[in-house]
């Protein structure tokens, strides 16, 4: 019961930090507290990873999101300068209907998923670790995408290089 | 009754809901390039919970939706580096960085 408390206090609160870091990356006006918050947002969605026994994929996600995305879209942000730092993250004209469509989405899935009774395939928890049910799956059943998804990071990392850098022409 | 019925799944798939909508809010309405790609980081992150949600509380036997999320996040990392990169090289061509500008398509 007490550890039910401790589980329901900790989700509440990773998910505030999480909507709530969101939300502030989705309606401040300024890029850079934007960028600073999507790194909170990200961190508290590496908490919400350790509840649901993801703890490979938490540490994976303040790596790569928190670390690198992150401070990849710093560098963004930097890179391209603008004259008055306060209008940076602007609106465009569609704000109504971004609201409305946003709004509609939530209302819809939120009815479809709180009404719908999701039932386990199989009751019984794996025993292994998770990075070893990973690795074991990884290596596994799914080594072919795992290769493709190496070259296409290969392939996206030098292509990014090249159209920010500039080839030379021979 | 759901506020006082213990975390399950349903309270992430909400959580993972409700940020995918933020996101897709922030797609829609913002001016900036950069900012999209962060709405678009903010819908993968929600796509990686709900797989995470569904793997632990539908098929705890296996790890396939962690498996997928990892395939999930290479996937966003590659395309916030080309985007980046994209909106680096539209940066110096054009000195905006506003998807408004950006009309070479327009007939």
């Amino acid at each position: 019961m007490v550890n039910e408390w401790i589980y329901a206090g900790a989700f509440y609160g990773f998910a505030s930090l999480t909507l709530l870091s969101a939300a502030g990356v989705v309606f401040l006006k300024d890029i850079v507290h934007s960028a600073l918050l999507l790194a909170a947002s990200f961190i508290g969605v590496a908490g919400l990873y350790v509840l649901l026994n993801a703890d490979f994929l938490a540490a994976v996600q303040v790596l790569v999101y928190g670390g690198a995305v992150a401070i990849l879209i710093a560098f963004g942000v930097m890179l391209t300068r603008r004259p008055n730092m306060k209008e940076t993250n602007a609106n465009n004209r569609w704000v109504v209907w971004g609201a409305f469509t946003a709004v509609l989405t939530f209302a819809v899935c939120g009815w479809a998923l709180a009404f719908t009774p999701f039932k386990p395939v199989d009751g019984t928890a794996a025993q292994v670790s998770a990075i070893d049910g990973i690795a074991t799956q990884l290596l596994g059943d799914f080594v072919v995408p795992f290769e493709a998804a190496a070259i296409l990071l290969t392939v996206a990392l030098v292509g990014a290089i090249i159209l920010a850098k500039g080839a030379k022409e021979a | 009754m759901a506020l006082v019925a213990p975390v399950g799944l349903t309270h992430f798939l909400l959580l993972g809901t409700a940020l995918f909508c933020l996101g897709l809010y922030g797609v829609f309405v913002k001016r900036n390039a950069i900012a999209l790609l962060m709405g678009i980081e903010l819908m993968l992150n929600a796509v990686n919970i709900n797989l995470i949600a569904f793997n632990k509380f539908i098929a705890p036997a296996n790890f396939t939706g962690q498996v997928f999320s990892i395939f999930v996040i290479v996937v966003a990392a590659a395309e916030v580096a080309v985007g980046l990169a994209l909106v680096i090289s539209i940066y110096r061509d054009r000195a905006t960085t506003s998807v408004d500008d950006l009309d070479w398509l327009k007939w």
